[in-house]
C-alpha cells in the first residue's frame, strides 16, 4: 500500500468510506421489505425509497475519494461518521411512514440511534401494530441486531477492500479496550464473530417459536420470535409489545434470561466454546466476575423482593412471598439492566426502594469486553478494583512491586491509566449529563420528571440500556422529554455506544489541525 | 488462487514487518515479538495476528499454533536467537525454517553443516548487501540493479540528472534500444507507466528492463560524465558489510582500497584481503584523503558502523570530486534523506534481507521478486501457465484487463530474449519479467 503523507485528516478518504459503508447497509432494508411483502405490502414503498436515498447517498459520498486509504487517524472519523450517517438514513423509514410521534424528525433519530446503539429508549407514544406497520417495527428491532455486534464489524467481515486498516476501525467501535485477533486476517475474526452472534440469535428464534408451537407461549408467533431474536442478542431491549417480555409466558421469560447472559459475554470466547473448547469461558476472568456479579445480584434482588409484602401489580399478581416470581422477576431484571439489554418482565417501577437500588447500581456495571452490551464494562471494573488492592498492598508495603494481572497475563501501566481515564470521563458525563437534562426539563411546565428518573435517564442512554425509573421506566418513554433534551440523548446514545473516545477526538481542534 | 501458506515471523523490527507487510495479503501471517508496545501497533497497522511474546520458547511458538505453519522465519535482531527459534520451532513442526543472520561465519558454518541448527535456509544480511553494494557499482548512476532469468535479463532504476542527454525528452524519442523496456517513471509521490509520450523530466527514477548489453548501453548514455571502470573503489570502513564488500570485488578482479580506523581490525581483514589495500587512518581527516588522491576514485563506499559517520564520509567525499557515493545506511527513515542531500545510493541491510525473504517464499509463484523505491512497486519473474489468462493472447490485449501499471519488461523463451511489444504474443512456459505496481501485485498474480 503506498503511504499518503497526509498533514491534515484526509476527510475525504474518510468520508469516501463511510459511504461505501453507508452503500453496504442499505442493503439491510431488504428484511423489512420482505416483512411487507408477507403482510400485504404495508409501507412497501417506505423502505423501497428509504434503500435508493441510502444507497444513492453512500455511492455520492464515494465520489469523494475514489481509492480512499485511510489511515489510523481517520478510522475514528470513518467509525463516528458511519454511526451517524446509519442512524440518520435509519430513521427515513420512521418520517416517510408518518405514523405516530417518531414522524417527528428528532424522534425519528431518537428512535433511530437508540435502535442502532442498541439502548432501547423509545419515544413511540403508542407500541401497537394499529399506530404502526409489521414492517416498520421489524426495522426497528433489525437496527438493533445491525447495531449489536456493529456495522464495521459486519462490513469487514464481507468487504475484502476493509482488509487494510479494518483492525482499527474495529477497535474504535466494538466495546471495551482494544480487540483481539483470533486469526491471522481480521476479515476471518469479524466472520467469527458475526457467525457466533448471527448462531446464537437463530437459535434463540427457533426456541421461541419452538415454545409457540408446542404451546407454551400463545402470543410468540412467528413474528415476534424473530423481533425478539433481533433484539436480544444485541443487549437491544426493544420489542414490537408494549409491555416489552412482560406479553409473554413465564416459559419465555425464563427462556431470555440466559440468552440475555450470553450476550453481554465477549463473543470471542463463545466462538472457542464453539470450536470445540467448552472450558474457555470458564477460565477467562471476565467471565467469572460477570457470571458472579449476575447470580449475586440477582440472588439478592430476590431476597429484596421475596420480603417485600406488599409488592404486587395487577399484571403480574402477588410477589412478595412467592419464591419463583420473585427469583424470575429479579433474575430477569438483573441479567437485563447489567449488561444494558434494557427488557422488562414487569413494570420495576413498582419495587421497593433497596431494590430499585440494586437496579440502579448494576446498570453501571455493563456487559464484558467484545459483548454486545454497553456501559463501562466488567473488565475495567476488574482491573480498577485488582489496581485499588494493590494501592491499598502498597500503602502497607510501600517497596512492593505488584504488576496488575488479567487472566495470567500482566498489564501495562499505560492500559489501567487508560481504564482510569475512560471511567472517570463516563462518570463526568454520566453526572453533566443528569445536569443539562434537569435544567433543560425544568423549562417545560407540563414535564416534571423526579431527580432520579432523570439521573437514570441519563445513565440509561449513555449506557445504552433504554428504561430508567419513572417517567423513563420500562412501560413509559422518552417522549415527555423537550426536543433539546432528546438531541441531547441522541448525542449521548452515539458516544456510549462507540465508548466516548472515538466520537469526542473528533471535537477537539487537535484532530483537525496538522 | 494459491493456498495460504501459514507463516510465522518471529521478530517485527523493520526486516519483519516488511515481510509481513508483503505477505500479509496472500498468507496466513503471525508475528511474534517481546516488545509490548510494537505487537499492539502491528495489530492495527497490519492485517496480520501479533503475538507477543519470546519467540526462543516453545509456549510462545505453541500459542502461534506452531504446528500448523509451513514457514517460519525467525528475523530479530539477534544471530543466536535467529538459529535458536528455528532450532526450538524444529522440535515442533516440520515447517521449513529460515533464519537471518548477520555473520557471515554463522552461514558458513550452516552451509559447512547441510542444514544444521534445524535452519533450512539462511539469510546473511552483510553478504546480501555487500552482494548488493557490488552489484550497484558496476553500473554508473543505477539506484538500483538486479538480474533475472539467469542473468539474461536486467532490471535497473537510474536516476535521471538535469544534463543527461535524455532529459525532456519522450520515451519514444529515448528508446534507441533494441531490446529494453521502459517500464515506469517515479516522479517524487507518483508512479508513472512508461507509455511512448510520456516525457522524462529531470529528477525523475526510470526504471527499465532489457538484455545486459542494452542496459549497460543506456547507463552509459544517460550519464554525460565518462563511465565508471570500476577500477578506483574505496571502501570506507571494515565493518563486515565494508569487508564483505571488498571480498565482492576481489573475487570480480577488482582491487578496492579499504579504509580502517581500528589497528587490530585493519590488520586482521588486510590479513585476510590479499588483493585488496587496506589503509589504517579516520577516513574523515581531510589530510590523510589528499594524501592518498580519493578524490580520484570512481566510487567511495561507506559503511562504518553508524549512518551519520556514513553521510558525512559520502558528503566529503563527494566534496572532494568523487563520481559516485553509496552509504550503507541502517535506518530505513534515513535512506530517503540521505539520498537528497548527496548520497547517491543508500544501500539498507535490512530491506536487502527483507527482499531475499520474500523472494524466497514467492518461489512457488515467482522466481525472483526486486522490489523498488520501499515496495512501491516489483520486478517479478514468473513463468506463463498454459491456462492463464495472458497465454496465447498478443500483450496490447491481455493488458487491457490487467490494471494500471503492469509492464511486461521482458520475455525469455527457450533461452532467447524476446523483446516485447504490443503484438507479441505470449506462449506457455515463456518466463516474463514484468513490472508490477504493488498495489496491483495480487491480481497479478492470479492472472498470470
Amino acid at each position: 500500500m503506498r503511504p499518503r503523507h497526509y498533514l491534515r485528516v484526509d476527510w475525504r478518504a474518510g468520508l469516501s468510506l463511510v459511504g461505501t459503508l453507508l452503500a453496504f447497509l442499505s442493503i439491510a432494508f431488504v428484511v423489512p421489505i420482505v416483512v411487507a411483502l408477507v403482510y400485504g405490502g404495508d409501507d412497501l414503498w417506505v423502505f423501497v425509497v428509504s434503500m435508493v436515498l441510502t444507497a444513492g447517498f453512500g455511492l455520492a459520498l464515494r465520489r469523494f475519494d475514489p481509492e480512499p486509504s485511510p489511515g489510523a487517524r481517520e478510522a475514528f472519523f470513518v467509525v463516528a461518521f458511519t454511526w451517524l450517517f446509519a442512524a440518520l438514513f435509519g430513521a427515513v423509514p420512521y418520517l416517510l411512514a408518518g405514523n405516530g410521534t417518531i414522524a417527528h424528525p428528532v424522534n425519528a433519530l431518537f428512535e433511530s440511534m437508540s435502535g442502532f446503539t442498541t439502548t432501547g429508549a423509545t419515544v413511540m407514544e403508542d407500541i401497537s401494530f394499529e399506530t404502526h406497520s409489521r414492517p416498520i417495527m421489524m426495522w426497528r428491532q433489525l437496527t438493533q441486531w445491525l447495531g449489536g455486534m456493529g456495522i464495521i464489524v459486519l462490513a469487514v467481515a464481507i468487504l475484502s477492500q476493509m482488509a487494510v486498516g479494518g483492525a482499527q476501525l474495529m477497535k474504535a467501535e466494538v466495546p471495551g479496550p482494544g480487540i483481539s485477533k483470533l486469526t491471522p486476517h481480521i476479515a476471518e475474526t469479524a466472520r467469527v464473530l458475526w457467525i457466533a452472534y448471527a448462531g446464537f440469535t437463530v437459535l434463540l428464534m427457533v426456541l421461541l417459536y419452538t415454545l409457540h408451537l408446542l404451546g407454551f407461549a400463545p402470543n410468540m408467533d412467528l413474528y415476534n420470535a424473530v423481533a425478539h431474536g433481533f433484539t436480544t442478542l444485541p443487549t437491544g431491549g426493544f420489542s414490537p409489545e408494549a409491555r416489552s417480555i412482560e406479553a409473554f409466558s413465564p416459559v419465555v421469560q425464563w427462556l431470555i434470561i440466559p440468552f440475555m447472559f450470553i450476550a453481554g459475554v465477549n463473543f470471542v470466547l463463545w466462538w472457542h466454546v464453539i470450536s470445540g473448547d467448552p472450558w474457555a469461558v470458564l477460565r477467562d476472568t471476565e467471565f467469572r466476575f460477570y457470571l458472579g456479579a449476575v447470580t449475586v445480584f440477582s440472588l439478592l434482588g430476590t431476597i429484596f423482593l421475596f420480603f417485600d409484602a406488599s409488592l404486587q401489580t395487577t399484571e403480574t399478581g402477588q410477589i412478595g412471598g412467592n419464591l419463583e416470581r420473585s427469583l424470575r422477576y429479579a433474575a430477569f431484571q438483573i441479567a437485563s439492566l447489567t449488561n444494558s439489554t434494557g427488557y422488562a418482565n414487569m413494570d420495576f417501577d413498582a419495587w421497593g426502594n433497596t431494590a430499585k437500588a440494586l437496579l440502579l447500581f448494576v446498570m453501571f456495571l455493563g456487559g464484558s469486553t467484545g459483548s454486545t452490551g454497553g456501559g463501562i464494562k466488567i473488565l475495567r471494573w476488574l482491573v480498577i478494583l485488582k489496581s485499588l488492592r494493590r494501592e491499598i498492598f502498597t500503602t502497607i508495603h510501600p517497596d512492593a512491586v505488584r504488576p496488575v494481572r488479567m487472566n495470567g497475563k500482566t498489564l501495562n501501566e499505560d492500559a489501567i491509566r487508560g481504564i482510569y481515564a475512560f471511567t472517570l470521563l463516563y462518570l463526568v458525563l454520566f453526572f453533566v449529563g443528569f445536569l443539562l437534562l434537569a435544567a433543560d426539563t425544568s423549562r417545560a411546565t407540563a414535564f416534571d420528571p423526579h431527580t432520579l428518573d432523570l439521573l437514570t435517564a441519563s445513565i440509561a442512554t449513555l449506557g445504552n440500556i433504554g428504561p430508567g425509573f419513572g417517567v423513563v421506566g420500562p412501560m413509559g418513554g422518552y417522549n415527555g422529554f423537550p426536543m433539546s433534551s432528546k438531541l441531547l440523548m441522541i448525542l449521548y446514545m452515539w458516544i456510549g455506544r462507540l465508548e466516548i473516545f472515538p466520537v469526542l477526538v473528533l471535537l477537539t481542534a487537535a484532530y483537525w489541525r496538522s | 488462487m494459491e493456498v495460504p501458506m501459514r507463516v510465522i515471523i518471529v521478530g517485527a523490527g523493520e526486516v519483519g514487518r516488511s515481510i509481513a507487510g508483503n505477505l500479509a495479503s496472500s498468507d496466513d501471517v503471525i508475528v511474534i515479538d517481546r516488545d509490548e508496545r510494537v505487537v499492539e501497533e502491528l495489530t492495527y497497522s497490519h492485517d496480520v495476528l501479533a503475538i507477543h511474546g519470546d519467540g526462543t520458547t516453545i509456549d510462545t511458538l505453541r500459542e502461534a499454533d506452531i504446528e500448523r505453519a509451513d514457514l517460519v522465519i525467525a528475523c530479530t535482531d539477534s544471530d543466536e536467537s535467529n538459529v535458536v527459534i528455528c532450532g526450538s520451532a524444529r522440535t515442533a513442526t516440520d515447517a521449513f525454517t529460515i533464519a537471518r543472520v548477520r555473520r557471515r561465519t554463522l552461514l558458513e558454518t550452516w552451509e559447512g553443516s547441510q542444514g544444521g541448527f534445524g535452519v533450512d535456509f539462511m539469510v546473511c544480511t552483510d553478504l546480501l548487501t555487500a552482494q548488493t553494494i557490488f552489484r550497484i557499482s558496476g553500473l554508473p548512476a543505477a539506484q538500483d540493479v538486479d538480474s533475472f532469468i539467469g542473468g539474461l535479463v536486467q532490471m535497473a532504476e537510474f536516476e535521471i540528472g538535469a544534463d543527461s542527454p535524455i532529459a525532456d525528452q519522450t520515451v519514444r524519442e529515448a528508446d534507441r534500444y533494441d531490446s529494453l523496456t521502459f517500464a515506469a517513471i517515479f516522479r517524487g509521490e507518483d508512479m508513472l507507466v512508461a507509455k511512448g509520450e510520456t516525457v522524462i523530466r529531470p529528477g525523475d527514477y526510470i526504471v527499465v528492463i532489457g538484455s545486459d548489453d542494452s542496459v549497460t548501453d543506456f547507463a552509459d548514455d544517460i550519464t554525460p560524465s565518462t563511465a565508471v571502470d570500476g577500477d578506483e573503489i574505496v571502501i570506507v570502513g571494515a565493518s563486515e558489510i565494508g569487508y564483505q564488500a571488498a571480498r565482492e570485488f576481489e573475487s570480480h578482479g577488482y582491487h578496492p582500497r579499504l579504509v580502517e580506523q581500528d589497528d587490530d581490525r585493519a590488520r586482521a581483514v588486510a590479513a585476510d584481503l590479499p588483493n585488496t589495500t587496506v589503509l589504517k587512518s579516520d577516513a574523515t581527516d581531510i589530510e590523510f584523503l589528499e594524501r592518498e588522491h580519493i578524490n580520484e576514485a570512481d566510487i567511495v563506499i561507506s559503511s562504518l558502523g553508524s549512518d551519520e559517520k556514513n553521510l558525512l564520509v559520502s558528503l566529503l567525499a563527494r566534496r572532494l570530486g568523487v563520481d559516485r557515493t553509496v552509504a550503507v545506511i541502517e535506518n530505513l527513515e534515513y535512506a530517503e534523506l540521505f539520498e537528497t542531500v548527496g548520497v547517491d545510493v543508500a544501500v539498507n541491510p535490512r530491506e536487502e534481507t527483507a527482499e531475499e525473504v520474500v523472494r524466497f517464499t514467492r518461489t512457488n509463484r515467482t522466481e525472483k521478486v526486486a522490489m523498488l523505491e520501499h515496495d512501491r512497486a516489483e520486478v517479478i519473474e514468473i513463468e506463463a501457465k498454459i491456462d492463464s489468462e495472458i497465454t496465447g493472447q498478443r500483450i496490447q490485449d491481455s493488458m487491457a484487463d490487467f490494471p494500471e501499471g503492469v509492464v511486461i519488461g521482458a520475455i525469455s523463451r527457450g533461452g532467447e530474449l524476446v523483446t516485447p511489444r504490443g503484438t507479441t504474443v505470449v506462449k506457455p512456459s515463456d518466463h516474463l519479467v514484468v513490472f508490477v505496481d504493488s498495489n496491483a501485485l495480487d491480481e497479478v498474480l492470479e492472472g498470470i
